[in-house]
């Protein structure tokens, strides 16, 4: 006698787990963009072009966990929040892997080389770049924090205060970036200007990889109104 | 009167080995629901839950199932009309018996939401409008339990809700949810014991043969409470904060103290189960045993004997050897979402709404109790994610089993009848 039960029937697949499965796969891509730009400031292609394959498949990785989780969220799911919101969290936290891809993407397709003048800033600027995925990662690893208090008291408080450093972090990146388009700026006339457009461009890119990553705290935060 | 006294010794025979052919129906499935949760949180293994379950189901049949076996063995008919044929009641109860297990049998292998306690009145209210007539069926008393058949998730819901939000506002939501978990949790403890046994000291003791007075029931219950909650209290404080076990979930210490909660909540559960469902398998066979050992008169007092409750118990606990264990698993696996602080709140407040309709005679079915209460810590934000489609299929369910039931129970009533003459 085949027994089967129906009471477990009630119990969906909590979402949460997986989100948070997605945005370390997402982070892990992220991350890598560190010893890719260390492989183009040392102008070693080879390594570069490995690194550059290796956040492509962690993209795809992200992708793939992304179509899974949006197939596995039916509509007559009830749960602590919007799906709607849930689902748009999940599309901003893959947009920071796809632009890690795009950035890497560029600049290994062109052979640009940095300048070194602007070598240093840069490196650190993508360091800051990663620290805001990292942080938004750390942010959606509190999301069962969450659960557990079903969306109030303290837990909220602290997970605002992550949310915060998050802004603080991009705000960062956005000084870097402005201090170096200003340095880029001073020398764009010595260097072949389809060159320099490229880096324009390429430094935009990888601003976007922390605007992205501040967007999922801010979406996290209307999680957090509701 | 004579197909009766010839047959006495059958008619005992087949309302035993049916009525345990029900109850072991009911340990096969059932007892399940009202266990995985304890299981699916991991706060019992299923080998702990089995023994747990064995215990408490049965003392809960014992100690506080006897109104809901009166019910089922003589507030469902009204037996009037009936002194000159008593012979039709044993039919029927037997036929309802067999019906009820049969249809349990088929249901449970397909997968369906089918409720013990809905099959089993079914079965009686299809024969007795059919064997009998529309008039046997005492409609007052079936629409009453028909009505629980709403209330009692919907009130379960409501208990789970708030106690939840007690919770939540004194331990998941504060700074420090490990103190508080320690601080608070015993007093929870104390709640389900002083309940339970306030339940079985007002509707049970009476039972087997001892008075109390209201002063003496209060008493008792808030010292059994206390004595749990000091047992529980002392499992609770050897409970370490461990820090590597929070580094990626911060409340993992204090579920583990919920987990000591859930293991006396899990108590509770198998004791209401008891109390209520057993009584469906139990009570045609009282039902059986009283005409046949007053020679066909109907409706004299009688004391159950207690073989009759042996064979629910059991029965019940064959039927968790035997395939609650497998069930135990499978839905464990399924619910690791009911973390402790979740599975405790639904299931005091299921455990208090079965006792409390047991206490009152009404049948109902634990494991829509158990939904409702589920649904209400939903509904105060404590589960990610519920499958409301379930709500529907129980409704559905309601719809099939009580004439599958009360069909069966016609066919084995009119098969009874052929063969007895």
């Amino acid at each position: 006698m085949a027994i089967s039960n129906y009471m477990s029937g009630i119990f969906g697949n909590s979402p949460i787990k997986p989100m948070q499965v997605h945005m370390d796969k997402v982070h892990d891509c992220v991350a890598l963009l560190v010893p890719f730009f260390e492989a183009v400031v040392a102008e070693d292609w080879k390594k570069a072009e490995k690194k550059q394959n290796k956040i492509s498949d962690l993209e795809n990785e992200a992708d793939a966990l992304k179509k899974d989780l949006r197939l596995n969220l039916p509509k007559g799911l009830f749960m602590q929040v919007s799906r709607q919101d849930l689902l748009e969290l999940l599309t901003i936290q893959d947009r920071v892997a796809n632009k890690a891809k795009d950035v890497a993407g560029i600049i290994l397709g062109r052979k640009i080389i940095l300048p070194k003048k602007i070598a240093l800033d840069f490196t650190k600027f993508v360091q800051r770049c990663v620290d805001a995925s990292e942080q938004a990662k750390v942010t959606i690893n509190e999301l069962d924090e969450l659960v557990e208090t079903g969306f109030r008291g303290s837990e909220v408080k602290l997970v605002q205060s992550m949310i915060k450093k998050l802004d603080k972090i991009e705000a960062d990146t956005d000084k870097l970036e402005r201090k170096i388009r200003e340095k880029l700026f001073a020398i764009e006339n010595d260097m072949p200007p389809l060159e320099a457009m490229f880096l324009y461009k390429i430094i935009e890119s990888t601003g976007d990889v922390a605007d992205q990553a501040q967007r999922v705290g801010s979406r996290l935060q209307l999680l957090l109104a509701r | 009167m004579e197909i009766i006294i010839e047959n006495a010794t059958l008619f005992l025979i087949l309302a035993g080995f049916f009525g345990l052919f029900m109850a072991w129906g009911i340990g096969a499935n059932d007892v399940a629901n009202a266990m995985a949760t304890s299981v699916g949180s991991k706060a019992l293994t299923i080998k702990h839950a089995i023994i747990i379950a064995a215990i408490f189901e049965f003392s809960g049949a014992v100690l506080a199932g006897g109104e809901v076996t009166k019910t089922i063995r003589k507030g469902i008919i009204d037996a009037g009309g009936l002194a000159a044929t008593p012979e039709l009641l044993v039919y029927g109860m037997l036929a309802a018996l067999l019906a009820a297990g049969c249809w349990l049998l088929i249901a449970s292998s397909k997968g369906w939401p089918v409720s013990t306690t809905h099959s089993i009145i079914g079965a009686i209210v299809g024969f007795a409008i059919v064997g009998i007539g529309m008039h046997a069926v005492n409609w007052g008393k079936v629409g009453f339990i028909v009505a629980s058949w709403v209330v009692s998730p919907l009130l379960a819901g409501i208990v789970a809700f708030a106690i939840f939000r007690s919770v939540q506002k004194l331990i998941l939501d504060t700074e420090k949810p490990f103190e508080n978990a320690k601080k608070y949790v015993p007093i929870y403890i104390f709640m389900a014991g002083f309940m339970i046994s306030l339940v079985t000291l007002v509707k049970g003791l009476k039972h087997i043969g001892l008075e109390t007075t209201t002063m003496e029931n209060y008493t008792y219950a808030v010292v059994v409470g206390l004595i749990i909650m000091v047992i529980g209290k002392h499992f609770i404080n050897r409970i370490q904060f461990d820090q590597s076990l929070n580094k990626d979930f911060h409340y993992a210490s204090v579920e583990k103290v919920f987990g000591v909660l859930m293991i006396v909540t899990a108590c509770a559960m198998a004791f209401a189960h008891g109390s209520n469902d057993v009584a469906n398998a139990v009570g045609p066979v009282a039902a059986v045993v009283s005409i046949v050992h007053n020679e066909g008169a109907i409706g004299q007092k009688s004391l159950l004997p207690i073989w009759v409750l042996l064979i629910g118990g059991v029965g019940i606990v064959i039927g968790l050897m035997m395939y609650g264990h497998k069930v135990m698993a499978t839905v464990g696996k399924k619910i690791t979402e009911l973390t402790p602080s979740r599975g405790f709140a639904a299931e005091l407040a299921a455990a208090t709404t079965v006792v409390m309709a047991s206490g009152t005679g009404l049948p109902i079915s634990t494991t829509h109790t158990l939904v409702g209460a589920v649904l209400g810590v939903g509904m105060a934000r404590g589960m990610a994610a519920l499958n409301l489609t379930v709500i529907r299929n129980i409704f559905m369910s309601w719809i099939i089993t009580l004439p599958a039931g009360g069909i069966l129970a016609i066919l084995f009533f009119f098969s009874l009848q052929g063969i007895f003459g």
